[in-house]
C-alpha cells in the first residue's frame, strides 16, 4: 500500500535486479538445452552436427551415469542422515546448560567456514593419510592395519567430509529453533507428567520439524552440487566409485569436451535439483505472509 | 525461567558438550598446530605440540607467491558482494516498502534460481568465458558470484528492512523528507545492522565458492579455492606447508564467520527460522 | 488556516471498495474525531487526507486548495502514529528537528521551536536521550513535539493512544485536549474508542464500512442518533435494543434505551425480568438483567440499588429517552 508515485519509483529500483537475475537465468540455460541436442565435442568442433535425442539416450544406457545417479543419491542421504541426526544430538547438547556455551558453540560452527578443498585437503592428508593420518596414528596405536581410506572406502571417505563441512550447519539452525521453544510449554507437560522422552517427541521434536525440514532441503540443494572434494580427494574414482552426477558432467564437458553430452547430462541435473526445489519452496513460501 | 541446576549436573553436560566439541574442531586445530611444524616434524606421527617454526609459512609465499590468490579473493569476494549489494539494497526496498501482488512471486522466483545446479551452466558460460576473453581475469568471476549470490542477498536485505516499520518511512515522509532524503537519513541508518551481516555472510560465500573458481581461473586471477585445490598433488606431501596454506586460506573468513553466526542462520534459510 | 474539504473521496484497493464516496466539511481550528469498529475505513481517510494513499476519485482541498494529486509533504499537514514512529537512532532533539531540517530552517530557529516544544510537553530533561530509553507516555509526546513544531495547518492522530495503559491514556486524552487549546490549530483524531471520541470531539464522524453514518457534536449524537448503529456505538455501557411485541407497541420496529435511562423498581414498571449479575461499584450500580420476554438488557442506577442476583426486578424508560428505530434501522 503505497501511493502511484511510490509505486512507480519502486519498479524502477527493483528492475535491475530482476533483469540481471532473468538473462542470469535464461540465457545459459537456453545455451545448455540447445547444445544438449548437438553433437558438439571442442576437439572437433567443426564437425557440429544437430544430434536429437541421442546426447540423452548416450546418458541414459552409459553405465557410469548410473553409478553417478547412485553415487549422488548415497552422498545426499548418507550426508543429511549424520547431519540431521548429529545436528539433533549436538543441538540438545549445546542447549543444556554448561560453562563456555558460546565458546562451544564457535567451536562447533567452525568447520562450516572452511572452503571445500582445504576441508578435503585436510581430512585427505592430516587425518586419513594411510601412513601419515591421525587415523593411521590411532589404528598404529591400537595395534591394528591402517586403512587407505580413499582407496577402500572411497565414497564414505566424501561422505564423512562433507558431513563434518555441514554438520555445523545443522546445529546452528536446529539450536536456533530449540532455542525458541517456548519454556513454559515444557514445564506445563512436565506438570502434566511427561516424561523427558516424550517430552521430546511430543514437543520438541514438532517444534523443531519445520527446522529439520528447512535443512533437509537446504542441505540437499548444495550437496547435489559437491565438487571440489572430489576433485582434490579421488578424483570420482577409483573407476567411477565416488563420482557424482556433477562431476560426471565436469568430466564430460573439461577432460572429454564433450559439449553435447555435458549439456544433456546439465539438463537432467536441473530436473533434479527442480524436484528439491518445488518443495523447498513450499517450504519457505509459507513463511512469507 | 531457566531452573537452577546442580553444578554436578552442570559439569556432566559442560565435558560433554566439550568433548563433542573439540572433536569436531579436531581438524581445523591440528592443521593449526601442523603449520607450526617443520616438515619433518609434521610427518613424524600424532603430536600437539609443534617447535613453533614459521618456515612453512615463508616458503607458501617464496615458491606460490601466496599474496596472489590471496589479494584475487579479496578482490573477488568483496567485489562481488558490494556490486550485488548496489542492486540489491534497492531491489529489497521496493518489495519491502512498496508491496505489490507480484512481490511475493518475484521473490520466490529469484530464490528458484538459486537453486540452479552450477553444473548445469558449465557449458555455456564456460564457453562465454574462453570465447569473451573473460577466462582467468578477476571481473569474470565477479560478475558470477555476484549473480550467484545475488538472491540471497535480495532475500536478506528483504527481511532486515520489512522489521523497520512501514510507519517511521511514512512519518519521514510526513515530515518533508523526499526519498532520497528517507532512504539517507532513515532507512539506512535503521538498516545497518542488517546491510552489515548481509555483506559479512555473502563474503564468507563467496570466499569459499570452490566450483566456478576452479573451472574459470587458471593462475592469473585464481583466487585461494582454486589456489589450494592445487596443492591436491605433488605440493600436497609438504604436510607443514599445506597446512600453513590451509590455515592462512580459512584464518580471515573462520573469524568473520565466528561475528556471523546469528545471521548466518538467517541468510542460508532465507529467513525461515530465526 | 486548516480548513478541510473531503468531496465524494472514493479509495479501493484493487477490487476492494473500502471508502465508497465521502463528503466532509472540517472546519478550522476544530477537534475532529473519526470514530467506528475496527476495519471502518477510518484510519484509510485519515491516510487518504495526509497523502499517504492516493484517491481513487474525489477531491481534497485544504484552505480552498486542491491538494488530490500533492505529496504528504507538501500537504503541510503532521501526523501523530499509532506506533510513534519515532526515529530510533536519533535523539529526541533530532527526531523533534527532522521536519524542520528537511524544511532546510536555519539551526538557531530550529533550536528555538525544538525548546518551545519540549517546554509545552515536559521534555525539557529527554532532549538528549533516544526513544528507547524513553517510556510509552514520552515517546508519545516526542511524536506530538515533532508534529507541533512544524506549525502545521492540522493535525492528524492515527489511534495515538491506543499503545499505551489505561491510566496514561487518561492523562494523554486531557494533555492533547489542552494542546487543541492552545494551539487552537485543526486536528483530526481517529480511535475506536467512543469514550476518546465523546471527551475530546467537537465533531464526531461516525464511520462503517467507509461510510459515515453520522456527524455531529458529542452531544447530538448522543442524544439523537441518526440510527441503530450510532445510538449503539455511542455510549457506555451500550445501549439496549428491544424488537417485537414492545416495540410494535409504540409504532417502530425496535426501540432502544440507555442503561443510564431505566428507572428501576422491586414492585413495579413496564418491563419485568430477573437480575443476573449484578456489579456495585459505589458510585454506581450495574445490573445485567433477563427481562421476561428474553432479551438481555443492562441498566445502570447511580448511587448504591441493593438488588442481588435472582432478585426480581422492573424497569420503565424515563419520559422522552426511548429511541425508536424503523427496520432499516434509521431514527423513527
Amino acid at each position: 500500500m503505497a501511493t502511484r508515485q511510490t509505486q512507480s519509483l519502486a519498479k524502477i529500483m527493483r528492475a535491475p535486479a530482476i533483469i540481471l537475475l532473468l538473462i542470469w537465468m535464461i540465457v545459459p540455460l537456453g545455451m545448455t538445452l540447445y547444445y544438449s541436442f548437438l553433437n558438439y565435442n571442442l576437439l572437433n568442433p567443426t564437425q557440429t552436427s544437430w544430434a536429437g535425442w541421442f546426447n540423452y539416450q548416450y546418458f541414459y544406457t552409459d553405465p557410469a551415469f548410473w553409478d553417478s545417479i547412485w553415487n549422488t543419491l548415497i552422498l545426499v542421504l548418507g550426508v543429511l542422515c549424520i547431519t540431521v541426526v548429529g545436528g539433533i544430538l549436538i543441538a540438545l547438547l549445546i542447549d543444556k546448560p554448561i560453562f563456555g556455551q558460546g565458546i562451544v558453540r564457535i567451536l562447533v560452527i567452525s568447520p562450516f567456514f572452511v572452503m571445500p578443498p582445504v576441508a578435503a585437503l585436510i581430512w585427505k592428508n592430516m587425518i586419513m593419510h594411510p601412513s601419515y593420518g591421525v587415523f593411521a596414528d590411532v589404528a598404529q596405536f591400537l595395534g591394528m592395519a591402517p586403512v587407505d581410506w580413499f582407496a577402500q572406502y572411497p565414497l564414505f571417505s566424501i561422505i564423512l567430509i562433507v558431513a563434518w563441512q555441514w554438520l555445523p550447519f545443522a546445529t546452528l539452525i536446529l539450536l536456533t529453533a530449540l532455542q525458541s521453544l517456548d519454556g513454559e510449554q515444557m514445564e506445563a507437560a512436565e506438570m502434566d507428567g511427561a516424561s523427558a522422552l516424550s517430552r521430546f517427541i511430543y514437543l520438541t521434536l514438532p517444534h523443531m520439524s519445520r527446522a529439520i525440514t528447512v535443512v533437509i532441503l537446504i542441505q540437499t540443494i548444495f550437496l547435489l552440487s559437491i565438487y571440489a572434494e572430489i576433485l582434490v580427494t579421488t578424483n570420482g574414482g577409483p573407476g567411477n566409485a565416488s563420482t557424482n552426477l556433477t562431476y560426471l558432467i565436469y568430466r564430460a564437458a573439461r577432460l572429454n569436451f564433450d559439449i553435447g553430452g555435458a549439456a544433456a547430462g546439465g539438463i537432467i541435473a536441473v530436473v533434479l535439483a527442480n524436484i528439491v526445489a518445488i518443495f523447498l519452496m513450499r517450504a519457505v513460501g509459507k513463511n512469507l505472509d | 525461567m531457566a531452573r537452577a541446576v546442580s553444578t554436578q549436573t552442570k559439569i556432566g553436560w559442560t565435558i560433554a558438550a566439550w568433548v563433542v566439541a573439540l572433536l569436531i574442531f579436531f581438524p581445523i586445530l591440528y592443521t593449526v598446530i601442523t603449520s607450526f611444524k617443520t616438515e619433518q616434524e609434521a610427518i613424524a606421527g600424532f603430536d600437539l605440540i609443534p617447535s613453533f617454526t614459521l618456515q612453512s609459512y615463508g616458503e607458501v609465499q617464496t615458491q606460490n607467491d601466496y599474496i596472489r590468490p590471496f589479494t584475487n579473493s579479496v578482490i573477488i569476494a568483496v567485489g562481488s558482494t558490494i556490486l550485488a549489494l548496489i542492486v540489491a539494497i534497492p531491489a529489497a526496498w521496493a518489495m519491502a516498502f512498496a508491496p505489490t501482488k507480484q512481490t511475493k512471486n518475484i521473490l520466490m522466483w529469484m530464490l528458484s534460481t538459486k537453486m540452479m545446479p552450477a553444473v548445469a551452466v558449465l557449458v555455456p558460460i564456460y564457453l562465454i568465458f574462453l570465447n569473451t576473453g573473460l577466462m582467468d581475469t578477476r571481473i569474470g568471476l565477479v560478475i558470477i558470484l555476484m549473480l550467484m549470490n545475488l538472491p540471497i542477498v535480495v532475500w536478506m536485505l528483504y527481511t532486515y528492512f520489512r522489521e523497520i516499520p512501514g510507519e517511521i518511512l511514512e512519518a519521514a515522509r510526513m515530515d518533508g523528507a523526499t526519498l532520497g532524503q528517507e532512504i539517507v537519513h532513515v532507512l539506512t541508518p535503521m538498516a545497518v545492522p542488517g546491510i552489515a551481516s548481509t555483506l559479512l555472510l555473502n563474503i564468507i560465500l563467496a570466499w569459499n565458492e570452490a566450483f566456478w573458481t576452479i573451472q574459470l581461473t587458471t593462475t592469473n586471477a585464481a583466487p585461494l579455492s582454486a589456489f589450494i585445490a592445487s596443492f591436491s598433488s605433488p605440493q600436497g606431501l609438504f604436510w607443514a606447508k599445506l597446512s600453513a596454506a590451509s590455515t592462512m586460506a580459512i584464518a580471515p573468513i573462520l573469524i568473520m564467520g565466528w561475528f556471523s553466526q546469528k545471521q548466518l542462520v538467517r541468510g542460508l534459510t532465507f529467513g525461515a527460522v530465526k | 488556516m486548516g480548513a478541510i474539504t473531503l468531496q465524494n473521496v472514493r479509495k479501493s484497493f484493487g477490487d476492494v471498495e473500502v471508502i465508497p464516496g465521502v463528503d466532509l466539511e472540517i472546519n478550522e481550528g476544530e477537534f475532529v474525531v473519526f470514530v467506528g469498529p475496527s476495519g471502518c475505513g477510518k484510519s484509510t481517510l485519515l491516510r487518504l487526507i495526509a497523502g499517504l494513499e492516493d484517491v481513487t476519485s474525489g477531491r481534497i482541498l485544504i484552505d480552498g486548495q486542491d491538494v488530490t494529486d500533492a505529496g504528504p509533504a507538501k500537504r503541510g499537514l503532521a501526523m501523530v502514529f499509532q506506533s510513534y514512529a519515532l526515529y530510533p537512532h536519533m535523539s529526541v532533539r533530532k527526531n523533534i528537528a527532522f521536519p524542520l531540517k528537511m524544511a532546510k530552517m536555519p539551526e538557531a530557529e530550529q533550536k528555538a521551536r525544538v525548546d518551545r516544544a519540549a517546554k509545552i510537553l515536559n521534555l525539557d530533561s529527554y532532549l538528549d536521550r533516544r526513544p528507547g530509553q524513553l517510556s510509552g507516555g514520552q515517546r508519545q509526546r516526542v511524536a506530538i513535539g515533532r508534529a507541533i513544531v512544524r506549525e502545521p495547518a492540522a493535525f492528524l492522530f492515527d489511534e495515538p493512544l491506543s499503545n499505551l495503559d489505561a491510566a496514561l491514556r487518561v492523562n494523554m486524552r486531557v494533555e492533547i485536549s489542552d494542546l487543541h487549546n492552545k494551539l487552537k490549530t485543526t486536528m483530526i483524531y481517529v480511535t475506536h474508542d467512543q469514550v476518546e471520541a465523546m471527551t475530546m470531539a467537537d465533531k464526531i464522524v461516525v464511520l462503517r464500512a467507509g461510510r459515515i453514518e453520522q456527524v455531529g457534536s458529542p452531544l447530538d449524537l448522543y442524544n439523537s442518533p441518526a440510527n441503530r448503529f450510532v445510538g449503539g456505538f455511542i455510549g457506555s455501557p451500550n445501549m439496549n435494543f428491544i424488537e417485537g411485541e414492545a416495540a410494535r407497541r409504540m409504532g417502530a420496529h425496535s426501540i432502544g434505551v440507555r442503561p443510564e435511562h431505566w428507572r428501576m423498581s422491586t414492585t413495579e414498571g413496564a418491563f419485568p425480568g430477573t437480575v443476573g449479575v449484578a456489579e456495585h461499584l459505589g458510585s454506581d450500580t450495574l445490573l445485567h438483567v433477563e427481562l421476561d420476554s428474553g432479551e438481555n438488557v443492562i441498566a445502570r442506577a447511580e448511587g448504591e440499588f441493593p438488588v442481588h442476583h435472582g432478585d426480581k426486578i422492573w424497569l420503565t424508560p424515563q419520559d422522552g429517552r426511548v429511541y425508536k428505530f424503523r427496520e432499516d434501522g434509521l431514527a423513527a
